[in-house]
């Protein structure tokens, strides 16, 4: 049987030359399961683009580029590149100065000329959180970065913590596109293997304090059940986005645990307050009574605890309102105000008024797994109070083309509410009184006009506290977004990692901090 | 695949020619039907692509309006149809939408996921099957037969999502052979490799064990056996080799669907291949990736049939220069 001997030689060739395409890949890969030199973290994001605005964060989660500002795990705002910052006292002028003995992972010095460089191209991408901020100028002005605006932004600091914004060296682009990732953080890119894989390596050079861990690799692994069994198998140390069955499997083992904190991402229903049955606020309220919440989380994120009870989760500190009334779940309430509104109950449980049957129809995307299925739930609890729902997984880009041509009633979507460290932007964007694609529709409330401009003008703490709760408050009244759930984000994390701390706000990963457990 | 030329040269090109002509005028015919039903698709495209850059939570009309103008969507059909000819002509794939990069470059280095991980896949198939396959057909319907019979019918019948978590159970997670997913290191083409050709192994346990019986009880293999040949002899030199006729054009054609069929295998062990490439460049509606990407399969189909008719050529022991069909 010659012909099957060669057969097998052919099969080893093919076998030990597919290795060749990427040499470098053995620390990363899960080929060496005892092999401490590089700490290998998994997710399920690609990245499509070097380009700070298009690399979905990895570069600044990774520590190669920095922020001019950081925050904490709290959102606080921290020095990033930037040790300290002022502002003008009219609060038109910031100025962020820079530390003497920076240097880019190139060995170039960073100057005010190339950090200026660097945030006119985030603030020229339209993209970025940085483009929406009243910039009237960036440059340098001796050794710090001067930031002038048309009027007061106190967000800017935040909107700085933007990983759009993150800082590279000149080198870096090339024909006006970034080619490299030269950064200034504590890792340095030691290869880039676009979509799937990313290796870094401590850069020797950092101002701070040296990394303990001296490697790391970030692999895309698109499916939650090979995530889950990765980190079981001990052929990954970090491992974002576990479904709930993998969740399970990592809380059976021995060689990893689960690490989550909540994000600032809210599942909502966006109302069109100016729809002929929904501009009733006492229909948004019933439909909002109507949601059995708490078994809807229990059911599709398996964490009852997840149900809102307020637009604003907990890990808004700021925003949140513990005083707020929670939205409750009470059909015979619910069915009252139908009643009181006029909606009857009709011969086939579908109530009526005026001969028109009460038929809505919710608009979902099936790019999060959990929100068709969520459509669904809400759509049997609300039959249970008289309400038709037709529900409509489609296209995403549906929701803001049904919102632009009014045609759109009910939209169920999952909205991240601080973009940047500070909310404000995206709560000021979510509740603009012209409307907003992912945020209300034609609902306007001068108490929260008047709170946004308010803070927007940088208002002292306790009016801000005030401005905070007047905008939750009228929001949890009249209902022009209906919550149904927050959102968790979580990391099985093996048991060879101490140190290990999860950022809600995913600015970093703080991998700098972590150490090998002995 | 009756397509046999004689022993001239000049035939063979002729034959190379025509098929690449008819590979080409395939090739742009897809990817224009390609660009076509990207049409049609619903949703806003620039919406869609602004989010493959930006992320959704970046993603709002502003940055759409601006993904727009830059790519110049707004322009009618046939004028982004016709630019792509013209630089298709001039040998330029374009740039895709999302990555901005070649995408020459982008469909070059998903090919070749593809092709290591086809290649792998389809030797190991065919070792497997060709091994089953000719066990049982040394005693048909005898015990192996029955048992490699048994062996088609279960591997057919287990969807590959399914066999390749069992095979990531049992020698990644138990045993921790080999790595369950990943894309580059040698030892990560072994497990998704080796999912697919199970699967297509049954199939060749059964073509193989056919041919060969058929081979077995023909005349000239009973002569062969009368000359005083060993068993062995008769089965490398004899059977396996005109059993080869009938095998060689049925691997071009799994090689074909396994090309385009790996789509659940990379995207469980996260490998990056061409079935990657489709499937984002259609969710990302990158056109000038998914034109490429079909483009680059219908001349792969075009290349395996050429190659496929070549060996035939070569393994069929009837005269040459006589028109056969295989």
């Amino acid at each position: 049987m010659r012909s099957f001997r060669m057969l097998a030689v052919a099969v080893a060739t093919v076998i030990a030359g597919s290795g060749c395409t990427a040499p470098a890949a053995e620390g990363g890969s899960a080929g060496h399961p005892h092999d401490r030199d590089a700490l290998r973290v998994v997710g399920p994001f690609e990245v499509h683009s070097v380009a700070p605005v298009e690399s979905s964060g990895l570069f600044t989660r990774l520590e190669v580029a920095e922020t001019l500002v950081s925050s904490d795990l709290e959102g606080e705002l921290q020095p990033g590149l930037s040790p300290s910052w002022t502002d003008s006292a009219d609060g038109r002028e910031w100025t962020f100065d820079l530390p003497a003995d920076a240097t880019f992972h190139d060995g170039t010095p960073v100057t005010a000329d190339a950090v200026a460089a660097s945030l006119q191209a985030a603030y020229e991408e339209s993209a970025s959180p940085l483009a929406a901020a009243p910039v009237e100028r960036i440059a340098a002005a001796g050794d710090a970065v001067r930031i002038e605006l048309d009027q007061q932004y106190p967000s800017l600091p935040a909107t700085l913590t933007h990983y759009s914004t993150a800082v590279l060296a000149p080198a870096s682009w090339d024909g006006g596109r970034v080619t490299e990732v030269i950064g200034t953080g504590p890792y340095e890119i030691e290869d880039v293997e676009l979509p799937a894989r990313v290796e870094v390596t401590r850069f020797e050079d950092f101002r701070g304090e040296a990394p303990a861990i001296e490697q790391v690799s970030f692999q895309t692994v698109a499916r939650a059940e090979s995530r889950a069994l990765m980190a079981v198998s001990d052929q990954a140390d970090v491992v974002f986005g576990l479904e709930p069955a993998g969740r399970e499997r990592v809380d059976g083992s021995d060689t990893a645990e689960m690490v989550s904190s909540l994000q600032p991402r809210s599942l909502m229903m966006k109302v069109n307050v100016e729809d002929p049955v929904l501009e009733d606020v006492r229909v948004r309220q019933a439909l909002s009574l109507a949601l059995d919440r708490e078994s809807m989380a229990d059911a599709v994120l398996r964490e009852p605890d997840l149900a809102a009870t307020q637009l604003f989760p907990p890990s808004l500190t700021a925003w949140n309102q513990p005083d707020l009334e929670p939205l409750e779940h009470d059909t015979e309430a619910a069915a009252a105000l139908l009643d009181e509104a006029g909606w009857t109950a009709g011969p086939d449980g579908v109530r009526t008024k005026g001969g028109q049957p009460l038929e809505l129809t919710l608009t979902t995307y099936p790019d999060r797994p959990e929100l068709p299925a969520l459509a669904t739930a809400i759509q049997a609890s609300l039959e249970d109070v008289g309400v038709a729902v037709r529900v409509d997984v489609t296209n995403s880009s549906e929701i803001p083309a049904r919102h632009a041509d009014g045609s759109l009633q009910l939209g169920l979507l999952a909205k991240h509410l601080a973009l940047v460290t500070d909310p404000l932007p995206t709560v000021a964007e979510t509740f603009a009184e012209e409307g907003s694609e992912w945020g209300v529709m034609e609902w306007r409330n001068d108490d929260v006009a008047r709170a946004i401009a308010d803070l927007e003008a940088g208002a002292d703490e306790d009016e801000a506290e005030q401005d905070r709760a007047t905008i939750a408050t009228a929001a949890q009244e009249e209902l022009p977004l209906i919550p149904v759930a927050w959102y968790r984000m979580n990391a099985a994390v093996s048991g060879h990692v101490d140190g290990f701390v999860m950022d809600p706000l995913e600015r970093t990963w703080h991998l700098s901090q972590a150490t090998w457990a002995s | 695949m009756g397509l046999v030329s004689g022993a001239s040269t000049s035939r063979l090109g002729a034959v190379l020619l025509r098929r690449g002509a008819q590979g080409i005028g395939v090739a742009v015919l897809v990817a224009t039907l390609c660009f076509l039903v990207v049409r049609q698709l619903p949703g806003d495209a620039a919406l869609r692509i602004a989010a493959g850059r930006y992320g959704y939570d970046l993603v709002d009309a502003e940055a759409a309006a601006a993904v727009r103008s830059e790519l110049g969507l707004d322009r009618p059909a046939w004028q982004q149809l016709a630019d792509w000819l013209a630089a298709l002509v001039r040998g330029d794939l374009g740039t895709s939408l999302v990555t901005s990069a070649p995408v020459r470059e982008e469909v070059g280095y998903y090919l070749l996921g593809t092709l290591q991980l086809a290649g792998l896949a389809l030797l190991l198939a065919v070792a497997l099957g060709g091994v089953l396959g000719t066990l049982a057909a040394r005693r048909p319907d005898g015990l192996v037969d029955r048992a490699v019979d048994t062996w088609v019918a279960g591997v057919r019948a287990l969807p590959p999502f399914l066999l390749g978590l069992a095979l990531v159970l049992l020698f990644s997670v138990h045993l921790g052979w080999l790595p369950t997913v990943g894309h580059g290191s040698s030892t990560t083409i072994v497990l998704p490799a080796a999912t697919i050709a199970i699967g297509l192994s049954g199939l060749f346990a059964r073509v193989t064990r056919d041919a060969v019986v058929e081979v077995q009880r023909s005349e000239h293999v009973r002569f062969a056996r009368t000359k005083g040949l060993s068993d062995r002899v008769v089965l490398v030199r004899h059977v396996l080799r005109n059993a080869g006729v009938v095998l060689v054009p049925y691997v071009g054609v799994q090689a074909v669907v396994l090309v385009e069929g790996v789509v659940v295998v990379e995207s469980l062990f996260g490998w990056q291949g061409l079935g990657h490439a489709l499937v984002h460049a259609v969710f990302w509606r990158d056109v000038p990736v998914l034109q490429a990407a079909a483009l680059v399969l219908a001349l792969l189909v075009v290349a395996v049939n050429t190659l496929v008719d070549l060996v035939v050529l070569w393994l069929d022991p009837r005269p040459r220069g006589v028109a056969v069909g295989a």
